[in-house]
């Protein structure tokens, strides 16, 4: 049976991996490569990279980095940041990116998702949304969580998916940051709503957020988180292991 | 020298690399000549069956995949390049495709439980049976590997070397003489695949 996916997410800017990664026993801990590697070598079963730069310049690097993380990790790789036309869906798919991840690009212009789906295969297009309850209802943001759309977000994700989003990555700003662990409300009201794989985000502080995650809600595929696993909280190999230990069927 | 087949299809950057880390003396080519000096091909293939199986007629190089594979080259097929070594696939229509290994491409709803979703993507266990084809001579039974297909090869238990389990035993690798291929992506699946694609390469199966 297909195993439940553990992914780490690296946020880049002008080429380095930015917020703080401090615990490897790496030469350059900023190095979206060697991270890469090490993530690879250690048990991720998949890479996020968010493109954090606003600079053409930066994009640039972006691109060569991804490139180079790209031939030399051979797991799938998911790039996000700075997605808003398909041209930029060619940039990083020919730098060796397999999926690509659409945020405030598909609420600015939802036929985005369309277009890229239809030219690239629903496989290779993931809505990511930024999810926090706004006098009760979950309401989806845009730019990085700062602005308020004021757009209802289960509607939101089924409408992205009904238009050929092949993934969805839930954050929820509620609980990200909190470490205390998924929300598990919002995405079970998700995982109701769509067919496509869920990945649950924000909110992971230790193992058995994991292990409550994936026994809570069988419908979420995978789990993603960034500091815990930078900052060397949760080593994805314990992580795996506890989690087969409680019967979830995991890639060791 | 592997040649692997250029036709317009999906992303090659990946495979590329992937062979060339193992050391392999790669050149990505929609070159009919190029095919035909090559010790070994590698048909990869990413999006629909018949706009892939179009493009390969246009090209001609259907005609000289099926030339090399009867002059006994080996050949291996990834995903949907897989899916083309079939006779035929049931993907919107029905569409021929290169006749290397008998049996019909199916869509995986038609055998799964409703409640599982579609594509089957992720990383998932190879099952061997009985007896572990080379190509798997570096892997361990059990051994996880990426997917993402909704379709799958069905009508062929003679060719069939590894499978997988989503719900029913879908095909997840198949091999006729100096013909095989991976419905999963060998250049996406670590080390496991580094070592499926390092077998291909050394052959002598």
């Amino acid at each position: 049976m297909i195993t439940k996916r553990i992914i780490p997410c690296l946020d880049v800017k002008n080429g380095r991996v930015v917020k703080g990664v401090n615990f490897l026993n790496l030469a350059d801990v900023s190095s979206p490569v060697s991270l890469a590697k090490y993530y690879s070598e250690n048990g991720a079963d998949e890479l996020v990279f968010y493109d954090i730069t606003a600079s053409a310049e930066g994009r640039a690097l972006f691109t060569d980095v991804l490139r180079e993380v790209a031939s030399t990790i051979f797991i799938p790789l998911t790039v996000g940041g700075g997605i808003n036309t398909v041209e930029d869906f060619d940039r990083v798919l020919k730098c060796g990116a397999d999926k690509v991840s659409v945020n405030s690009g598909a609420i600015r212009n939802p036929k985005l998702i369309e277009e890229a789906a239809k030219k690239y295969g629903d496989q290779c297009v993931v809505i990511s949304a930024d999810v926090r309850r706004v006098d009760g209802v979950f309401r989806v943001f845009a730019k990085g969580g700062r602005e308020n759309t004021g757009m209802e977000a289960i509607e939101w994700i089924r409408r992205c998916v009904g238009m050929g989003a092949g993934e969805v990555v839930l954050n929820s700003m509620d609980t990200d940051g909190v470490k205390q662990g998924f929300d598990l409300e919002m995405l079970d009201a998700v995982c109701r709503v769509v067919k496509v794989p869920v990945i649950a985000s924000g909110g992971a502080g230790c193992i058995d957020d994991f292990t409550k995650l994936f026994k809570t809600l069988p419908g979420v595929d995978a789990g993603l988180a960034a500091s815990i696993f930078h900052f060397g909280e949760v080593a994805i190999k314990d992580l795996k292991q506890e989690l087969r230990n409680n019967g979830i069927n995991v890639r060791l | 020298m592997i040649a692997v087949v250029d036709y317009g299809v999906g992303n090659l950057f990946s495979l590329r690399s992937s062979l060339e880390t193992i050391g392999a003396d790669v050149i990505v080519t929609g070159d009919a000549d190029e095919l035909r000096r090559a010790d070994k091909i590698i048909l990869p293939g990413v999006g629909a069956f018949e706009d892939a199986a179009a493009k390969l007629r246009e090209s001609g190089l259907d005609e000289v995949l099926r030339a090399e594979a009867a002059a006994g080259k080996p050949i291996m097929g990834i995903c949907l390049g897989m899916q083309m070594l079939f006779e035929k696939s049931l993907e919107y229509g029905e569409h021929k495709g290169l006749g290397l290994i008998r049996g019909t491409v199916r869509p995986i709803a038609d055998v799964i439980p409703g409640d599982l979703k579609i594509p089957h993507i992720g990383w998932n266990a190879l099952h061997f049976g009985a007896e572990k084809h080379g190509l798997f001579r570096y892997l361990q039974e059990g051994d996880c590997v990426y997917f993402v297909h909704s379709y799958y090869a069905a009508d062929c238990e003679e060719s069939v070397i590894a499978t997988a389990e989503y719900g029913a035993e879908l095909t997840a690798a198949v091999a006729n003489g100096n013909v095989c291929g991976c419905q999963f992506h060998p250049e996406k699946s670590g080390d496991v695949g580094l070592n499926i694609l390092r077998a291909f390469c050394e052959g002598g199966f």
